[in-house]
């Protein structure tokens, strides 16, 4: 019996010839990724090494990854502490993947990884962040850990007690339809599995609509898998892994394109066409109580945020740039855009993507997590409904449980943005004609 | 193997939840910055007025337990999640965990129990038997999934901290 890809990883990793769901091992990590909360792991880090008689030092600190994010510019003074202890500890310890907050490096954690070159094919990835899942997209079995299961890595360098997790193979067949996206096809994904559906298994994704689509569309596909609870979610590598690894990552030499076997087990193959899908949204409080956009359409907003390490890359901030593009967003509307990382604000710049949003009111936010997870700015008011390109509405999730999120892609953000509630992108000007003054005017007829 | 839990002693349920309570709702991003499990408990469940004031009352009976449906602790991987429940001593009873959840719970010692057909109301009282839950209070039993096999010895370690700790000692040993 053959094997799958998360399989083939973990039995490399953890120096067997074959692994079975179920098994228990400890395998070897290739990259440790943490956040802000890197403070946290620091302290379970020195706990572990107390009264051992020995200095501290981690396993490898060319394999450990720290980028802020989740509050950058700090917005405390404790945040600001946590973030000057971890400074201090990347370079007593020598930690080189180290991206601070600066304009030339910064950004969210799950773009800062892929578009750095630091996850390949094959590898063994682990952050103290749930959507960990993300670097799935590049062939890597990647996935969420705790702060003191981090400290043990950063000991040890392996994961410890590690059962193999069983696979669900989803195929996706068929043609998005004009604007419906990658976030539209993860939420159906999630709407059908539930948000335990997959808790302990991995999410392979396979068939004709993921071969063709862009490492930016099978980012969103394994960043969200963790909503349906799965451990991890992984896209086979490919030719388009490696265009992505040696033309946007800066990748050089060998990579190994791990491939499931002919004869793998799957515990469960989903099957989706994908060519009647229509918009999804994700309605309070759930990310699984996913509708079609018909049931909540011409639902009033009062926020509307893009970006997060779900939709904050460049294909996302073009789209909604296409739409925005000589328009206007609706007055009592709120949109907040915040890029994954400053490679890609600074493309967007170059593009025009920037000055297109700033022009039509969007407000531009620096790179990072944002109002995300209701810890930085954007809050929400009392009563308030934000429609987010983000992954999670939990009630309280952006700040405030008197407040309501719903998930959509970017094309339904920008579509709605111009008209202040719910509506689909229109194939023709999304109920708002475009301002004749702007320059780049005729190229809105294809909109 | 025993369950950690085992007690004969009759355990007080003090909140009653129902399915998919994340992370969110245990201990809300906007307190991520804290981290100290001195300082989490008080946190707990910060946006459910009366759960937070309940635990932080400083009334609780020793032993005492929530219970909650599905998918529990679902969402973030923060780990404040499970220390802040740490401090208050409770054990948690639930249908089924979030896989990350568990684990973190594992790891710093929140007790925890799976016990996937569970029905209590709040001021029922539970007795947690090695294989099984008996809630006095209806007089009806149901059976404990035990925790997956890996999980066990860092459990019997006191948690991932010594765990680690011995693992690193022998290497170097």
């Amino acid at each position: 019996m053959g094997m799958t890809v998360a399989e083939k990883i973990l039995a490399r990793a953890s120096g067997r010839a074959s692994v079975r769901p179920g098994n228990v091992i400890e395998p070897r990590v290739d990259l440790a990724m943490s956040h802000e909360n890197g403070a946290l792991v620091i302290n379970q880090f020195l706990e572990v090494y107390k009264e051992t008689g020995l200095e501290p030092k981690v396993w490898d600190p060319s394999r450990i990854a720290i980028i802020f994010d989740h509050r950058v510019p700090a917005e405390s003074a404790k945040t600001a502490t946590n973030q000057k202890k971890v400074r201090d500890f990347v370079g007593a310890q020598k930690i080189s993947k180290f991206h601070d907050i600066r304009g030339d490096q910064g950004g969210i954690c799950h773009q800062i990884l892929p578009e750095n070159g630091y996850v390949r094919p094959g590898m063994v990835v682990v952050g103290t962040d749930s959507h960990t899942t993300t670097h799935g997209a590049l062939g890597a079995f990647a996935f969420g850990i705790g702060a003191t299961e981090m400290a043990s890595v950063w000991t040890l360098g392996s994961v410890l007690n590690v059962e193999v997790p069983g696979t669900i193979k989803v195929v996706i067949n068929g043609e998005f339809a004009e604007h419906v996206s990658a976030k539209d096809l993860i939420l159906h994904i999630i709407g059908k599995l539930t948000a335990e559906g997959a808790n302990y298994k991995v999410l392979e994704f396979h068939g004709e609509a993921v071969h063709r689509m862009p490492t930016s569309g099978r980012l969103v596909l394994c960043n969200m898998s963790v909503e349906a609870g799965a451990t991890a979610g992984i896209v086979p590598a490919d030719a388009e892994t490696l265009r992505y690894l040696h033309e946007t990552a800066g990748v050089t030499g060998q990579i190994d394109l791990v491939q499931p076997d002919a004869d793998a087990a799957y515990e469960q193959v989903v099957e989706i066409d994908i060519t009647n899908l229509t918009f999804q949204i994700a309605c309070p409080n759930g990310v699984d109580n996913v509708k079609p956009i018909d049931a909540v359409e011409g639902t009033k907003v009062d926020q509307i945020v893009v970006g997060s390490c779900t939709n904050g890359r460049r294909d996302d901030i073009a789209a909604v740039a296409h739409i925005l593009q000589g328009r206007r967003v609706a007055d009592g509307v709120r949109l907040l855009v915040f890029p994954a990382s400053w490679k890609i604000y600074q493309e967007c710049m170059a593009h025009g993507y920037i000055d297109d949003l700033v022009k039509a009111g969007a407000v531009v936010m620096n790179p990072g997590c944002g109002p995300c997870l209701g810890v930085h700015e954007g809050a929400l008011g009392d009563g308030e409904v934000a429609l987010s390109t983000t992954n999670r509405n939990f009630k309280g999730r952006m700040g405030n449980p008197k407040s309501e999120v719903f998930l959509c892609s970017p094309a339904v953000a920008a579509a709605s943005a111009l008209v202040g509630h719910i509506a689909r992108p229109k194939g023709e000007n999304h109920g708002q004609p475009a301002r004749v003054e702007s320059a780049e005017a005729g190229c809105l007829e294809a909109w | 193997m025993a369950n950690p839990q085992e007690s004969n002693q009759p355990r007080l349920v003090v909140s009653k939840l129902g399915d998919d309570i994340s992370t969110d709702a245990i201990y809300p991003g906007r307190f991520m910055a804290t981290v100290l499990p001195t300082e989490t408990p008080k946190l707990a469940f910060a946006d459910d007025v009366e759960l937070n004031a309940k635990l932080n009352s400083g009334t609780l009976p020793q032993g005492s337990v929530i219970v909650a449906g599905r998918n529990f602790g679902c969402g973030s991987s923060r780990e404040q999640a499970a220390s802040c429940l740490r401090g208050h001593g409770v054990t948690i009873v639930a249908r089924a965990f979030a896989r990350i959840f568990l684990q973190n719970s594992i790891n710093l010692g929140l007790p925890t129990v799976i016990c996937p057909e569970i029905e209590a109301d709040q001021g029922d009282e539970l007795v947690i038997a090695a294989d099984h839950i008996w809630n006095r209070t209806k007089d009806r039993k149901f059976a404990i999934a035990p925790l997956p096999a890996a999980r066990q010895a860092i459990i019997d370690a006191g948690g991932l901290i010594p765990y680690t700790r011995r693992l690193l000692l022998e290497s170097r040993a």
